[in-house]
């Protein structure tokens, strides 16, 4: 069920694609060594969508640094269409949001957008940045008076005002609330349509599915899967049953249709499913005397945890 | 690029910052008026032939220069807290940029502070030549050197909430030391000290308008050893916050 990485991009020139070779990064901490990152391996052509999904400690973030530049790789290389990230950052290529941050105050949102526009060689216009963002009616506001939301819309549009190739994007819907969230994914659309490669990361798997042309699934400092959405989706989206059953025998349970595994903890039951509505109706048919039965999505954690336990053949895995 | 309309805006939101104002420059404007203000008719001070509005001016002018300079750190320790400098280094400024334009703020403040203690002392009474204001302010300019390196080095170093008690604490311990609120004595173990201090050549520097004679060799080497060390410690205390490929 695992895919290797796939080096979709294999054919394309090497100065035409942002390539990470064998990234490793660990950092210092109180209880020893932290290896945020652990080899990892991908290449993104010109032009592609891409998420980067995986759960808190995935390493997403200490990735998006190496591709920024903003922390050197303990190992490994990065490289933007044939640049060094610092060049890359220096010619204005890069657009980036990330994950943590707020914006300096007393400027108004204009202002503050065309400070950073100032910065670039050919920066887009003011109005048709904040036009494209949606933020035309806060333009005179000051920056400490914008909501949360109000504030990741505006660093968009500060990732946006250089016009670059390279769209960076770490957690961007954090904090929006659900118009904003569809307004930011519109705008993301357009100028993804416009030719410029996007990489977000993200641990929303609704997210990744909607808006990328490929996920890279990462965990533990390792990519895990690499493929379209619905291939991810199927590995990943899988549900799980839980129930209180007494006296239930394993091996039974991971037979019936639609389990793909099973698990005894007491008198519960847990059983990952392939296809819950059909395991559902197995199990009652099998056990009528089944209760307390709750079926949950699997979240991303659970999904990584099976994902990586089947990497391990002969190992049950453990949601 | 245009790095002048980012200095721009960096300076707008400084002076646009009222707590900033209140306490860089308000402060030393109101000490200055209530030390100065009921002792306006006092043309010798201490023996010493000085008046004292012409006394206070000076020393606060030291005094509130210094202030405004170490102000640059907390600008920078802010904008740290907020994650805008790494969003700044993704963009093409360059560090030298980047420290230009903080550099070029804080003595921007430092003039407008300069500025108001000046006008404040000629309404208490001041006149000095020409020539006494230039080299006084002259002086004044190069000794912020130190200050301005100080700035940027605790701005890295320090977090947004420490930054505040710390650059009030230096600055009143080298303010004393300096000797801004009272001489220091001639000789003695707080007379070498002080003299070792880029504060205490600060107010030598204002002292010009009393008559003193500037810094001297031993002053200005003094000042180009804290100008140089402070240089290097604010670089290297720079590129270890923002180590880049």
């Amino acid at each position: 069920m695992l895919r290797g990485v796939t080096n979709v991009a294999g054919h394309v020139a090497q100065g035409d694609e942002i390539r990470l070779a064998g990234l490793e990064k660990s950092f210092a901490t109180p209880r020893g060594p932290l290896h945020a990152v652990r080899g990892v391996d991908v290449a993104i052509a010109r032009g592609e969508t891409v998420a980067l999904l995986g759960p808190n400690g995935a390493g997403k973030s200490t990735t998006i640094d190496m591709l920024l530049g903003l922390a050197a790789p303990d190992r490994g290389k990065v490289s933007l269409f044939g640049m060094t990230p610092g060049d890359a950052v220096d010619r204005g290529a890069i657009g980036a949001m990330l994950q943590t941050g707020a914006l300096i105050h007393d400027l108004s949102v204009r202002e503050i957008v065309a400070m950073a526009g100032s910065l670039y060689p050919r920066p887009m216009g003011i109005d048709e940045v904040l036009d494209v963002t949606g933020i035309g009616e806060l333009a005179e506001r000051r920056t400490q008076r914008l909501s949360g939301g109000e504030t990741q819309r505006v660093r968009f549009a500060i990732a946006l005002v250089s016009d670059p190739d390279v769209l960076v994007l770490d957690e961007p819907t954090v904090a929006m609330d659900v118009e904003s969230r569809n307004a930011f994914w519109a705008t993301m659309r357009e100028f993804a349509a416009r030719g410029t490669t996007v990489i977000f990361a993200t641990h929303y798997l609704e997210e990744a599915d909607a808006f990328a042309d490929r996920v890279v699934l990462m965990a533990s400092g390792q990519v895990v899967a690499d493929g379209p959405p619905t291939e991810i989706k199927g590995m990943v989206g899988s549900r799980t049953i839980r129930a209180t059953l007494p006296g239930a025998d394993r091996e039974a349970l991971a037979a019936l249709a639609g389990v793909s595994s099973a698990d005894l903890r007491g008198e519960a039951i847990v059983l990952v499913c392939s296809d819950s509505d059909v395991a559902i109706r197995a199990l009652l048919a099998a056990h009528p005397g089944a209760r307390d039965i709750e079926i949950t999505g699997a979240g991303l954690e659970e999904a990584f945890l099976q994902l990586t336990a089947t990497d391990r053949p002969g190992q049950t895995p453990v949601p | 690029m245009k790095v002048a309309t980012y200095t721009r805006f960096e300076i707008l939101r400084t002076f646009r910052n009222r707590r900033f104002f209140i306490f860089s420059l308000g402060f030393p404007l109101a000490l200055y008026f209530l030390i100065a203000a009921p002792n306006r008719h006092e043309t010798d001070i201490g023996g010493t032939g000085i008046s004292a509005p012409l006394y206070f001016m000076v020393g606060l002018a030291a005094f509130g220069t210094m202030t405004a300079m170490l102000s640059s750190g907390a600008r920078i320790a802010g904008e740290r807290a907020v994650g805008w400098n790494r969003q700044l280094r993704i963009t093409p400024l360059t560090a030298r940029q980047y420290l230009r334009a903080k550099v070029l703020t804080g003595y921007l403040l430092a003039l407008t502070s300069m500025a108001l203690l000046f006008v404040s002392g000629t309404i208490l009474g001041v006149r000095l030549s020409l020539s006494e204001w230039l080299s006084m302010s002259g002086l004044i300019l190069v000794g912020l050197i130190p200050f301005a390196a100080a700035g940027i080095l605790i701005g890295h170093l320090l977090t947004v909430d420490s930054i505040g008690p710390v650059i009030g604490g230096v600055t009143a311990l080298l303010a004393i030391l300096g000797g801004t609120w009272f001489p220091i004595a001639a000789s003695g173990p707080l007379h070498d000290i002080s003299q070792a201090m880029p504060s205490y050549w600060l107010v030598q520097a204002s002292h010009v308008a009393l008559g003193g004679s500037g810094w001297g060799a031993r002053g200005w080497t003094i000042m180009t050893a804290w100008a140089v060390v402070m240089t290097i410690l604010a670089a290297r205390a720079y590129r270890r916050d923002t180590a880049r490929l």
